[in-house]
């Protein structure tokens, strides 16, 4: 079976990680363990949602994304702002301040993301409606939780909306516009460049869903833009481009703001990966009441709380609650039959990764594998340090059956030389 | 050698709010050997209502869950009052459970009667005074 090839944004500099087991503790899906003292990083486990590059103490883990100035070619770039950009300035209350700063840094067009929010708001108000669709809904809009149930809760993925995250709508929209303006264009000449305050956004638009191919030419880092903003904005000229997202469309920053937006209180909103995979947790036990639609955030506070942003999550919640005051309720709506056209904005081809907690393909391996794990977990102390390089002491047990010691340090807890729990006789 | 997988879990008899852990441990350890969610809901609804069961009647128990080629066994034994009319016991509604206890949402009298609907087969042995043991099991060849 062909592995479908997944290119993370998460990566390490060996030379700075110092193998302390930071991460490895904090890896939602225990992607990591130490192998030859520093960080490896499993790629079919990883969903990028960036918690080893917030707890690392050495800055050894990055999220790669491309520098604006490497992708000057494009004739017509757009710049793609998510709305969790307009939170993080001091002393600026108006986006359309920011906008400009945008067009001053070297961008020909802004086209922002809140637009492409303020759409898909409304198709998820219709796509509610609709006969026959599995509830609750849960938002596709992170891209690390779409991936995080595609891997650990394979039979919720008929629960995710159908429907593009705002960044490509917002994508699709942008170059369509910029042609029709500018018929001298050719599609080639027009660059989308999404400015994204996460890592999980970096490697959805360089991945796709299964087999949709992102519409974002390139990805440039919230971070950046933000240093590049800064000089402009201090001697801001009188903006010549306005606004054409609502507070609706800003509100998708901050967790909540998605699900609100709806209009049907029967919500529930989560955020921050530990909370998420409880909540994920309570749906599979059945421990929910009624919902109609679910909001999942990786990232503690909703996108403002993104790895590549610069300002504390909650002050960028707060100052967007400023942004927002004066601008109209939502300035993106759908009339007469376009609700009814989601075509082009429908994405039901999840890709099927197969589940990771599986520990063989074949149920009579996988048997005989979870009985050894069984008695090699006996022998260890329980207390999950992580000092032989595995998140647990169970996973240190399942390494081992797997094969994938290659490098682990011992358990320091065993009495026994080689560190390592062997299997009696009769468990072999 | 006939292949099977024991798990065994205590129920704790005094901590009402740590009910229901059991079977979310089962669910994990189902779902690395690949199981379908079908059958792992299954097995997780009726042990779920078992140990409900045992931390409202009995005080407690042990819950062992073997896993053969075939089938899985979900053996609840308690050392509580047993049930004195098991054929009363298995009626939708019916339920002995305490006003405390009902207040809390449990007690709705359909513990014994989910955990018959689940699986494909249910065997309670029970004495007065001495205690339960109900054995289920769920076919894995369908």
């Amino acid at each position: 079976m062909d592995k479908p090839e997944y290119t993370h944004s998460v990566e390490l500099d060996v030379a700075k990680c110092t193998g302390c087991t930071t991460c490895l503790r904090h890896c939602p899906t225990e992607a990591i363990r130490i192998r030859d003292g520093h960080a490896v990083i499993n790629s079919d486990r990883c969903i990028d949602c960036g918690e080893c590059i917030r707890v690392c103490t050495s800055s050894a883990k990055k999220a790669m994304c491309s520098k604006m100035e490497h992708h000057m070619d494009y004739k017509w770039k757009i710049a793609l702002p998510a709305p969790t950009l307009f939170g993080q300035f001091e002393g600026v209350e108006d986006v359309d301040v920011i906008l400009q700063g945008l067009l001053d840094i070297g961008f020909d067009d802004v086209f922002e993301v809140a637009q492409g929010a303020e759409f898909v708001t409304e198709y998820t108000r219709e796509y509610l409606k609709m006969d026959g669709i599995k509830k609750p809904v849960i938002s596709s809009a992170c891209p690390a939780i779409v991936r995080l149930i595609a891997l650990r809760y394979p039979y919720l993925k008929d629960n995710i909306l159908p429907i593009l995250p705002p960044v490509e709508v917002a994508a699709v929209m942008a170059k369509e516009r910029a042609l029709k303006e500018h018929p001298e264009l050719k599609p080639e000449d027009v660059g989308t460049f999404f400015i994204s305050p996460c890592a999980a956004k970096v490697s959805y638009i360089r991945n796709g869903f299964g087999n949709y191919k992102s519409r974002v030419d390139v990805v440039i880092s919230l971070r950046d833009v933000y240093f590049k903003l800064l000089g402009v904005l201090k001697g801001a000229s009188a903006p010549r481009i306005g606004s054409h997202a609502g507070m609706i469309g800003i509100g998708w920053a901050s967790s909540g703001g998605e699900s609100s937006a709806i209009l049907n209180d029967k919500y529930l909103a989560a955020d921050g990966i530990e909370n998420v995979v409880r909540v994920l947790e309570a749906i599979d036990n059945g421990q929910i009441p009624q919902l109609e639609f679910i909001e999942l955030n990786a990232c503690t506070g909703g996108c403002v709380g993104g790895v590549m942003t610069i300002e504390n999550p909650f002050i960028a919640r707060t100052r967007l609650q400023t942004v927002r005051r004066y601008m109209p309720v939502t300035q993106n709506r759908l009339y007469g039959d376009e609700k009814y056209s989601l075509g082009d904005h429908y994405c039901t081809d999840l890709p099927d990764y197969p589940p990771i907690s599986r520990l063989s393909a074949s149920f009579s391996e996988s048997m005989r594998m979870m009985s050894r794990i069984q008695a090699l977990r006996e022998q260890l102390p329980g207390f999950d340090c992580g000092a032989c390089g595995s998140p647990t002491c169970r996973a240190f047990a399942e390494d081992i059956v797997r094969g994938n010691i290659d490098g682990a340090r011992k358990c320091r807890m065993l009495e026994n030389e080689s560190g390592i729990p062997e299997l009696k006789e009769e468990d072999a | 050698m006939s292949e099977s997988l024991t798990f065994t879990y205590d129920v704790d008899g005094e901590d009402f709010t740590s009910a229901g852990q059991a079977s979310v441990q089962v669910k994990k350890n189902l779902r690395r050997l690949g199981l379908s969610p079908e059958i792992i809901r299954r097995v997780s609804i009726a042990m779920y209502e078992g140990e409900i069961n045992m931390v409202i009647h009995a005080g407690g128990g042990k819950a062992d869950v073997v896993v053969y080629e075939d089938r899985i066994e979900i053996v609840l034994t308690d050392h509580g009052p047993g049930i004195p009319n098991v054929e009363l016991a298995m009626k939708e509604g019916y339920s002995t459970a305490s006003d405390s206890v009902r207040s809390l949402g449990f007690g709705a009298g359909m513990g014994l009667p989910n955990m018959k609907r689940y699986t494909d087969d249910m065997r309670i042995d029970t004495e007065v005074g001495r205690g339960t043991v109900i054995t289920m099991t769920v076919r894995l060849d369908a």
